[in-house]
């Protein structure tokens, strides 16, 4: 089986700072994997080099997507062929409608795939469907993209937009941070109701308790630019009780 | 160098030649703004003093090709100047707009209305003549009742309400030759009364054509508005790249009158865009809304006046300029507020986006406070595209070129919701998005 994701020794820096010091990791079709890590570990930015973002050089290292070089397509290319990020801090983008902008992004990636664009009845049938997937207002769609949403509403529109694109691997940038008991659910939720045998996931997060409402197949420990450990449940549970401290970093995992 | 001077006029009545004749003698002796005017100092007008302009050529425009520039939805009174010379014969009947509501030529007006047009023609302009910078004030007071000035008079009565919209549309084309027109509007709404104005200019010239016309369009309109008064303003600019437009637009509001000057600038080689509202009657309400979009090498200048003369009065200014190329905009925008104009709330804010390493932009906001329990504030912000925003477009599968072209869009449409004319605010829609790269692609829907 070809896997999904497969990074091989990963290396990027800003400038002069290295931030990524080899990398290695593996996700195969319907796995979910969670990425923990303490402030300044790297773990944003493994999610936005994942994404395409060119602030970073990669220095070192491959990254496989479906077998083929991911690392050579633009964020747009990226997108188009399955890959998801929900951004951390999503963009307030005053004047662009969230439904405007998704009918573009919907209709960028058929055409990327040849296919006609979707007409106004078909989009808006897709827009409810996934809206009720995810459980989020279709009313959203009528504000301008992320304007004046709080926080959780952000969060859950990333999500929607994940559903509506259909993606196949879906990073989740801190999509925990920030929210109250009822938006984790309707977070976690609607990733739950996309998992499936296809479907990847890679969940970033500072604290494990976004890992008791999407329940991921292995967990690794990034610290200071390396996967320090990797295994099941049990990191989660002991990074929980004790922290970052085993490796030298003096945060709480516990929310 | 050629003299700006229309030739003397035997205008009659008494009170119009002597406005002239003040005009004609205030730009003799000031002349053209130098390099030194404070107003002008973005803005050189060196090439421009070296132009001999003359009366309009031609005016031949038929129906038809003036029709193919009516804003597409709106039911207005289309009244046509070519060359700015009026054209009744191509243009919509001017009466029936309401009982009581005036609204014909301005020399006709002079000729049939002389009560209600000479307590008012110059009132607001006539004192700015002799400020520094106002040498095209003084210009256009003097071409008064001469050939070259044109120009529409609308008058609605107390109570009243204009029933459509009154069109202007300003066609010039090449035929017309190197002309000078002298515009000159005046609008008086009485108390109560409602009315919405739209100047538009446009050229028959071909947006590729290899040596774009070259004309002067040097425009006043005076508006007057009473008490609880409302007046739509629109201007609306597609000069050909080598024409010269001087609009300057005086107000003046009476107790709880609200007034909208909408402005959007798309051509012209050099764009002098003048607004000067008087807010004279207490809780008085004005917006001045603009935006400005250059290319090549266009300069599109604003200049702002906005005087609070009362107290509990409100202003708003909201400019936006996209520059591209090697363009220039300048924004200046000037609050006088007196001493008795207590409780003043007034806003402005000028945003920028700088789409080329070439592009400039000059703001100035400049205060001028009198009162002490006022609330002023002025911001100003230039910039490019957000990366952050293009990267977010992107990484949802939205190519960059298209990300770019939405994100400029947005940036300018947001003050095409100010405007009340839905047809205008979705022609103006359709024109922004034509000037955009990626145009074709583009799935906004207007």
């Amino acid at each position: 089986m070809t896997p999904l994701l497969q990074i091989d020794n990963l290396h990027a820096s800003v400038g002069e700072v290295s931030i990524l010091k080899g990398i290695n990791l593996t996700i195969n079709p319907g796995e979910v994997h969670a990425i923990m890590g303490p402030n300044g570990s790297g773990k944003s930015t493994l999610s936005q080099i994942l994404a395409g973002k060119e602030d970073y050089a990669i220095t070192q290292g491959t990254v496989a997507y479906n077998g083929k070089d991911l690392l050579g397509l633009g964020p747009d290319e990226r997108a188009n062929e399955g890959i998801f990020l929900a951004f951390q801090y999503p963009v307030e983008i005053p004047g662009v409608s969230a439904m405007q902008f998704l009918k573009a992004a919907v209709n960028a990636k058929r055409k990327h795939h040849g296919e006609e664009e979707l007409d106004a009845g078909s989009m808006l049938k897709l827009f409810r469907e996934k809206a009720a997937q995810v459980k989020i207002n279709p009313e959203m769609l009528k504000r301008n993209v992320n304007e004046g949403f709080s926080g959780g509403e952000k969060k859950r529109f990333e999500i929607f937009q994940m559903a509506v694109l259909d993606s196949v691997l879906g990073i989740l940038d801190e999509s925990d941070s920030g929210l109250d008991i009822d938006a984790l659910k309707v977070v976690s939720d609607g990733v739950n109701s996309m998992r499936n045998g296809k479907r990847g996931f890679l969940l970033v997060t500072h604290y494990q308790r976004l890992l008791e409402h999407i329940v991921p197949d292995f967990i690794h420990v990034l610290v200071k630019g390396r996967i320090v450990e990797s295994g099941g449940r049990e990191v989660a549970l002991e990074l929980e009780k004790n922290g970052y401290a085993k490796y030298g970093i003096y945060q709480p995992a516990k929310h | 160098m050629p003299t700006l001077l229309p030739a003397p006029a035997s205008a009659s009545p008494a009170w119009l030649a002597a406005l002239a004749a003040a005009g004609a003698a205030q730009f003799a002796a000031a002349g053209l703004p130098g390099r030194r005017s404070e107003s002008w100092k973005y803005t050189n007008l060196e090439t421009f003093g070296g132009i001999a302009f003359v009366p309009a050529v031609s005016c031949a425009l038929t129906r038809a090709e003036a029709e193919a520039f009516f804003i597409p939805g709106l039911d207005a009174v289309n009244l046509v100047f070519v060359n700015g010379v009026f054209r009744p014969d191509i243009s919509d009947e001017a009466a029936g707009l309401g009982a009581g509501i005036v609204c014909c030529p301005l020399s006709e007006a002079i000729a049939k209305h002389g009560a209600l047009v000479e307590p008012h023609l110059g009132r607001l302009s006539a004192p700015a003549i002799t400020r520094e910078g106002e040498a095209f004030t003084a210009l256009n007071q003097a071409a008064l009742g001469g050939a070259q000035s044109g120009g529409f008079f609308l008058h609605v009565p107390a109570g009243a309400a204009a029933g459509k919209p009154v069109h202007l549309l300003s066609v010039s084309t090449r035929e017309g030759g190197v002309f000078a027109s002298h515009g000159r509007n005046l609008i008086t709404a009485g108390s109560g009364a409602r009315a919405s104005f739209i100047e538009h200019y446009v050229t028959t010239d071909d947006a590729a054509a290899a040596t774009p016309s070259v004309y002067l369009h040097n425009c006043i309109t005076e508006i007057v508005a009473g008490q609880d008064a409302k007046v739509e303003h629109y201007l609306l600019e597609k000069d050909s790249v080598c024409a010269y437009n001087f609009s300057s637009l005086f107000i003046e509001q009476a107790e709880k009158s609200d007034v909208h000057s909408h402005t959007v600038l798309l051509g012209g080689k050099l764009v002098r865009n003048n607004v000067a509202p008087t807010l004279k009657g207490t809780a008085a309400h004005c917006l001045i809304n603009g935006l400005y979009v250059g290319r090549g090498s266009q300069l599109l200048d604003n200049a702002m006046r906005v005087h609070h003369g009362a107290p509990g009065c409100f202003s708003r200014q909201y400019y936006k300029g996209i520059l591209c190329d090697a363009s220039r905009g300048v924004f200046s925008g000037r609050i006088i507020v007196d001493q008795a104009a207590q409780k003043t709330d007034a806003i402005q804010q000028s945003r920028s986006m700088l789409l080329s390493d070439d592009a400039r932009v000059n703001t100035r906001p400049q205060l001028e406070i009198y009162a002490d329990d006022v609330r002023c504030t002025h911001g100003a912000t230039t910039g490019k595209v957000d990366e952050e925003a293009v990267f977010y477009f992107r990484s949802r599968g939205i190519p960059e070129a298209i990300a770019r072209a939405m994100l400029v869009y947005a940036f300018a449409a947001e003050g095409f919701d100010r405007m009340e004319l839905e047809p205008v605010r979705k022609l103006l829609a359709r024109e922004m998005i034509a000037r955009l790269p990626m145009a074709a692609s583009l799935s906004i829907e207007v």
